[in-house]
């Protein structure tokens, strides 16, 4: 490799870096904020190597991480990434969120920012390595510049670049300004499965010290001088409006500093929240509720349920499946259906807004800051270059702080507002008005032989679209690939199949919920093939694998899960095994749950077995982590998920109604890796969440003979004797 | 004015006696360690001590905690030394953390009271929500807060 080195002096590379980074460090500063555990871009000290890393003179290496991080661990496993070839001491790594200003002004340089469809490690591994790499190589040429030798002569270890020859080094906080100097003639090649010495290790995530004393900052506790609190009402139905609203009430309290109305919303502003929150419950707000008063989820599933008495559009076919059915030995035939779910993160939505004559603030928690920075600009008619995110944690995310409607809102009351303000949603607030996971029904007809093989099916599903309402024209066919997961791609071999959809809408938004249409998918396709192995007089998990002739790569996974469970152990009346399986996000996921039910129908998971392929690993302590996170995520949707509407709109917003998973109902979980290698990367935020719901209801008819076609769990009678 | 007594620091607040502990705390002394979920004591995510029993600060009248010792997050241990601390540190429990002030401070007074946690012990003081599912890994830590407890003492 040759490389330039100009030399430049410390001062000349401060001017460079600043041209570089258009005045980042200098541009805004709010000292509070600037912690030194902080996660706030512009805050790491020391030379820019690129965009993705800033070396310090004591080694300190600060790297900028694109995605969001809601509990996934990308805070440590995108830095993992780029230390994997920097060579650098893991000690001195600290980690900051990438700037989407900076983004937007240099061309894209952080190539994406939003976090969604366990994609961060997948998508952004090659050129995280690629960064890391480069500035190893940048470094190493900087040390052989100055040394006279040949920077094949030498290499980087630890943070440190060694000549061996002459038993020379220096440390990279050493040589990190004239690095950033040197330009390459030709990328270094990154390292591949195999040859990694960093990726593939557990390691302690970066953020977890600031997470056990309260200093991680959260869009919630972000503090501006002068900052002013304010708190929505929206119309409680969808597309209606606000008719009028007396403010007075609010604006006698105490603290109340402003009654704002909007089109659908009255927004109350004040100088603490809880004044804000009393003054809102002191307004009396006349909503015009529009022409959906009276909708409610029972009626929108009968119209759903109707549809599929009718052939839908076809997504998939083979052979001829009617005409199977036709001549099968036997026919199974089973509806489904699945509630809307709301995403339940914990922190409440929450931006905090401080628009200036020639600039725009936004912090807050958002798993994508460009969409955030590009609605602050729309709304606040700006333009996008004058919009400054400060990206903070996020108090989860599980898909509803990918939409940025929470954002808009805030910009537009900071508009009226002549300081920073901070919106703040209340629980209820936050769930009634959020986009859920879609409802779906489901109609499955299939026909089995003489010998229990599956011959025919006709799998008809209607449900939401979520691209519809963001990108018509992908669904201008009449199907939405993210409303088809596993069913149009389901693996197992059924010669004759037609795969049919029906496209609903109904006024409630629906948008992605962590494993998006897999998770409602599942929990019928998987359920339906065991009433099929069932019908067949079979196993589940044998069932399952005699099917599986052109996916040889999932019986391990599938095997995995079962043996590790003890599956053919016999267990009590009343206790059961169930398995599925789903591949989602690149990865394949088995599970298998081990569950009993009480004779008066009181559920209890005892123990859920994950065999999970992503094909690598970047740090397995997290994946363990995601997979436990996905499997109480579900198990919460499968026992209590739903919202109910009722008179168009959402009836319930506190978790009193909305019951969680807690500590005493938690299942054991164990995780097995089972995993490909060679270039397959999957993904592990989301896998585990589909599976997990099929494999309960399966247990549960195991234990107690009862089929579970319609969720949650708790307003099913499960009791038996 | 309401005198308040926050990780033994005296605090003279004007305020609204009914004003829930948790809004003073984070609006007014600017201590955002204590986090709001719900609002209506079912998350858990408030949760401090008042003289040394876990409460949930969204429903506690800033008046009801005057006159008492109201330890929060921040006033745990000045660096992260608390048995509590150190074992979610090792356990690398917190996920996106944001139930994790409130986990921590009920585990600490739990260890307290119960040197010696059972499963049961910990199934029934652990209540507060974590929409993360870190409920695993934060049960191996509290039975690890608790014997690093039982070392020092
Ligand atoms: S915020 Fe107090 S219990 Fe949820
Ligand atoms: S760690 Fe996210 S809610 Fe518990």
């Amino acid at each position: 490799m040759n490389a330039l080195s100009t030399g430049l002096s410390r001062r000349g590379f401060v001017k460079a870096t600043l041209s570089a980074g258009g005045g980042l460090a200098l541009g805004f500063h709010l000292p509070a904020l600037a912690a030194a555990d902080g996660p706030w871009a512009g805050a790491a000290d020391g030379a820019e190597i690129n965009a993705w890393l800033v070396i310090a003179a004591d080694d300190t290496v600060t790297i900028r991480v694109a995605q969001s991080d809601m509990g996934q661990g990308v805070f440590t496993s995108m830095p993992m990434i780029v230390a994997e070839e920097l060579e650098c001491d893991w000690q001195h790594v600290r980690a900051e969120f990438a700037s989407a200003n900076r983004s937007l002004r240099e061309d894209r340089v952080y190539q994406r920012m939003g976090t969604g469809g366990s994609n961060a490690v997948r998508i952004s591994r090659p050129y995280l390595q690629q960064a890391g790499a480069s500035a190893r190589e940048r470094l190493i040429a900087a040390a052989a510049d100055e040394w006279g030798v040949a920077p094949e002569t030498c290499h980087a270890s630890a943070s440190r670049v060694v000549h061996e020859p002459s038993g020379r080094s220096k440390r990279y906080g050493e040589l990190a300004a004239a690095a950033a100097a040197v330009e390459l003639e030709a990328e270094p090649a990154i390292r591949k499965p195999g040859e990694y010495k960093l990726l593939g290790t557990s390691v302690p995530k970066l953020d977890v010290p600031a997470k056990v004393d309260g200093s991680a900052v959260y869009g919630i506790d972000v503090r501006v001088p002068d900052m002013v609190y304010a708190t929505v009402a929206a119309c409680p139905v969808w597309e209606g409006r606000l008719s009028s609203v007396d403010a007075e009430p609010a604006r006698k309290l105490r603290g109340v500093i402003d009654v704002l109305e909007f089109e659908d919303a009255v927004v109350v502003v004040a100088d603490s929240f809880w004044r804000a929150k009393q003054g809102l419950d002191a307004l009396d707000p006349q909503w015009d509720l529009g022409e959906h008063a009276d909708a409610s989820t029972e009626a929108f599933l009968e119209r759903f349920r109707k549809a599929l008495d009718d052939k839908g559009v076809v997504a998939k076919e083979n052979g001829d499946a009617y005409d199977a059915l036709e001549g099968a030995a036997k026919v199974v035939e089973a509806d489904y259906s699945a509630p809307y779910l709301a995403h339940l993160a914990l922190e409440p939505v929450n931006c905090t807004v401080h628009i200036q004559e020639d600039r725009v603030d936004v912090w807050t928690g958002s798993q994508n800051p460009e969409s955030v920075l590009s609605v602050a600009a729309e709304v606040s008619g700006r333009p996008a270059e004058q919009v400054h995110v400060h990206s903070c944690f996020l108090g989860g995310g599980f898909g509803r702080r990918s939409r940025p409607d929470f954002v808009a809102r805030a910009v537009a009351v900071a508009a009226r507002v002549d300081r920073p303000v901070q919106v703040i949603w209340t629980r209820e607030e936050d769930t009634r008005t959020g986009h859920y996971r879609p409802l779906a029904a489901f109609r499955f007809r299939a026909g089995l032989d003489a010998e229990g093989t599956p011959v025919a099916l006709v799998n008809r599903s209607s449900t939401h679209s979520i691209l519809a309402g963001l990108r018509p024209e992908a669904v201008a066919d009449g199907l939405d690939q993210s409303s088809l997961s596993w069913l149009a791609d389901s693996p197992y071999a059924i010669a004759n199949l037609s795969v049919e959809h029906h496209l609903q809408r109904t006024h409630v938004p629906v948008w992605f919920w962590r494993a998006v249409g897999a998770t409602q998918n599942a929990f019928a396709i998987e359920s339906f093939i065991d009433e099929l192995a069932l019908a067949a007089d079979m196993c589940p998990w044998q069932f399952r694998r005699q099917l599986l002739g052109s996916r040889p790569d999932m019986i391990p996974v599938l095997d995995a899960a079962a043996e590790q469970a003890g599956w053919d152990r016999s267990l009590p009346a009343g206790r059961g095994h169930g398995i599925a399986l789903v591949e989602g996000f690149g990865s394949i996921c088995a599970q298998v749950a081990d569950v009993s039910v009480s004779r008066d129908g009181k559920v209890t998971v005892n123990r859920v077995v994950t065999a999970l392929d992503c094909g690598n690993t970047v740090n397995p302590q997290t994946i363990e982590q995601q997979v436990q996170s996905s499997i109480v995520y579900g198990l919460s949707a499968a026992l209590w998920g739903k919202v109910e509407i009722n008179g168009g709109r959402a009836r319930h917003g506190n978790f009193d109604r909305h019951r969680v998973l807690k500590m005493a109902e938690a299942p054991r979980m164990e995780t097995h890796l089972v995993l490909a290698g060679g270039d397959k990367w999957g993904g592990v935020g989301e896998p585990a969440v589909p599976p997990v719901v099929p494999a309960v209801c399966n247990a549960i008819f195991a234990a107690t003979g009862k089929r579970i076609r319609d969720l949650p769990l708790a307003d099913q009678d499960l009791s038996w004797s | 004015m309401i005198t308040l007594t926050v990780n033994g620091t005296q605090h003279e607040l004007d305020v609204e006696a009914d004003m829930p502990l948790l809004w003073v705390l984070r609006d007014f002394l600017e201590l955002t360690g204590t986090k709001f979920g719900c609002g209506v004591a079912q998350c858990g995510a408030c949760t401090v001590q008042l003289d040394g029993e876990p409460i949930r600060s969204c429903v506690i009248p800033v008046a009801a905690a005057a006159g008492r010792q109201v330890t929060t997050i921040e006033g745990l241990s000045p660096d992260r030394s608390h048995p509590v601390q150190k074992a979610w540190i090792e356990n690398d429990v917190a996920q996106c953390g944001y139930c994790q002030s409130g986990q921590i401070m009920a585990a600490a007074a739990l260890i307290k009271a119960k040197p010696s946690p059972t499963d049961a012990d910990i199934d029934e003081a652990m209540t507060n929500i974590c929409r993360c599912g870190t409920y695993q890994p934060m049960r191996t830590a509290i039975k690890r807060a608790a014997e690093l407890a039982r070392e020092v003492s």
